[in-house]
């Protein structure tokens, strides 16, 4: 007799929920479809009369939003390349090996999670004028790699820890240096950790806002958060405009997730779960 | 002699490469250089700059001031609207966000069809930058032409449109509305994953014990997942009390600095004013925050753990 009520409840809080979830990315994708002027006429339309790519004609015209996504691109998939590659090295070294400063060095990553970062961005900003490296986007890709680095390793250490030793001992047994048996035999096993890492790396570095903004004002270096930033400040009213770049910058995201979805919930879960 | 040497040369040469220690000592060394430099030096130097009189457009007179910025900080009406705007941010965002986060969990836990495409859309927020999330929900929040205006008017709840980011007394409740549409995925994930390491003997012992499906989730499940329970909410407390992009992408602060936490205001006094010492005050007092709330945290949570396993 409770059954029925209990599962009809659950589907209408889960609709409601699913409902709530996808309203706004339905609503800002609508809207960078809707002719100009229906845009901003009453009553609104939840669903266009019209469908149109003007918006996103427009904001290609007004804008150079093929460099920004270039840049973009270029940046975020350098760095989280670079962050991996660093990553992997420190995770397994600190996933297989136990010495003297294991655990500050530990400290220190999971620090730098909860410090407010932003103490350091002022510092960081002279300390790229010094280097030469404002309105260069070598200082987007040394710093997305510095940043992701500490989180990078903690996650991969943890798809380390899932493999037993035991696979590159017998490589090394086998003849193979060290590196060698990381690199051909337990690097292939791990292929769905890197590519999570590779993945969420590359998720942060095309997100990234503040740091950009900060070493980067030349037009022809600047990334698409940098793009919709100076946007809202000129363009406030456009939302068209605004909805269509708001639309390019998370499509390639979001796609990334969902093709990848699996291997990043397993493991971004896998450390908390252990507790 | 002659036989040993080149063996010995050999030895130092690649064996301290292929010795665990070498191997440990290069791994590390990209790593470390690049955080301590990049990460932990301009970190400490962001902490001297609070105790010195230091402007982005007045560089030549960067001289040491004492606990100045801390003072003016301290008098400032907007540090204590900003002190008092974290606390509703964090803990109204946290509850709500854990709550929402662990109910999804906790029926998404039984399979059922279409559950895949339904994690989708609880899981896709993260793909998002906060900045965005800001950009998205200002348009909905628009008083004039906001979606959600017209949904709450055209239901009868409200009959006159509100000015959701324009008036000071609903401005800092749609900031927080937002993000707690952002971070439900965060639990509902984590959970998610806690519950379904649960091992079914546990509730087939309890079922068998004639336990109740309520007193089950509250004496199995709860205390199965309290270590997760406990990580998640600490860390992500923390999180909502450093990051300001939410904020930054809807009012900025606005109107009238009503909606800002400290760390929007921190960025709003780097990025606007060029105040490096005064956004370094407020970091440090952050720093300060984060501290107390992480050491308090841990020893009450601790004790309930022990109570619990």
């Amino acid at each position: 007799m409770k059954r029925p009520l209990q599962k009809a409840l659950k589907v209408v809080f889960l609709t409601l929920y699913l409902m709530v979830m996808a309203f706004p990315l339905y609503w800002i994708v609508i809207t960078s479809l809707k002719p100009q002027k229906e845009i901003f006429s009453f009553p609104l339309h939840y669903w266009p009369s019209q469908l149109t790519l003007q918006n996103y004609i427009n904001i290609i015209k007004i804008s150079k939003f093929h460099i920004y996504i270039a840049n973009s691109l270029l940046i975020s998939l350098s760095a989280a390349a670079i962050v991996v590659c660093i990553a992997v090295l420190s995770a397994y070294v600190l996933a297989r090996f136990r010495f003297r400063s294991h655990r500050h060095v530990m400290l220190g990553f999971f620090l730098t999670q909860m410090l407010p970062g932003f103490v350091a961005l002022a510092p960081l900003y002279l300390l790229m004028s010094k280097l030469g490296l404002i309105n260069s986007r070598i200082s987007l890709v040394l710093m997305y790699t510095v940043g992701l680095i500490p989180f990078s390793t903690i996650l991969l250490k943890g798809f380390f820890e899932r493999i037993p030793s035991s696979l590159e001992e017998a490589a090394m047994i086998d003849g193979c240096s060290r590196m060698s048996a990381l690199i051909r035999v337990i690097m292939p096993v791990m292929l769905n950790g890197i590519s999570a890492t590779f993945i969420f790396a590359f998720v942060q570095n095309w997100n990234e806002l503040f740091m950009a903004v900060m070493f980067i004002d030349d037009e022809s270096m600047k990334t698409l958060p940098v793009a919709m930033n100076s946007f809202v400040m000129k363009f406030d009213v456009d939302w068209g405009a605004m909805s269509a770049g708001t639309v390019l910058s998370v499509v390639p995201t979001i796609a990334l997730f969902a093709v990848a979805q699996r291997f990043i919930v397993d493991g971004l879960t896998q450390g908390a779960v252990k507790g | 002699m002659n036989d040993e040497q080149p063996s010995v040369i050999r030895r130092l040469r690649t064996g301290f490469r292929n010795s665990p220690r070498g191997f440990i000592f290069f791994s590390l060394l990209p790593t470390l250089v690049l955080v301590l430099v990049f990460t932990y030096y301009p970190f400490l130097r962001g902490i001297v700059m609070a105790f010195q009189n230091y402007q982005l457009f007045d560089l030549t007179n960067v001289h040491f001031i004492g606990l100045d910025n801390f003072k003016t900080m301290f008098n400032d009406a907007k540090f204590k609207h900003a002190s008092i705007n974290s606390v509703y941010w964090v803990f109204i965002s946290l509850i709500l966000q854990f709550t929402i986060g662990l109910s999804v969990a906790l029926l998404l836990n039984k399979r059922f069809r279409g559950r895949g495409i339904f994690q989708g859309f609880v899981f896709y927020p993260w793909a998002l930058s906060g900045f965005l999330i800001g950009l998205i929900w200002k348009w909905m929040f628009n008083s004039q032409i906001g979606v959600i205006n017209d949904l709450l008017i055209r239901t009868g709840i409200i009959h006159e449109r509100i000015g959701f980011l324009s008036d000071p007394n609903w401005a800092l409740s749609s900031v927080i509305v937002a993000n707690i549409w952002y971070g439900i995925a965060f639990f509902a994930i984590m959970l998610l994953a806690a519950l379904q390491s649960v091992p079914s003997e546990l509730y087939e012992a309890g079922s068998m014990d004639g336990a109740s499906g309520t007193r089950k989730l509250f004496s199995i499940t709860m205390p199965y997942i309290m270590p997760t329970v406990i990580t998640t909410t600490l860390l992500r407390a923390i999180w909502i009390f450093n990051d300001p992009s939410i904020i930054y992408g809807l009012t900025n602060g606005g109107p009238a600095g009503s909606t800002h936490i400290l760390s929007s205001l921190m960025l709003d006094k780097i990025m606007y004013g060029g105040d490096y010492g005064a956004a370094s005050a407020i970091g440090i007092v952050m720093i300060g925050i984060l501290m107390l709330y992480t050491i308090f945290y841990l020893t009450v949570t601790r004790s309930e753990k022990l109570g619990d396993f």
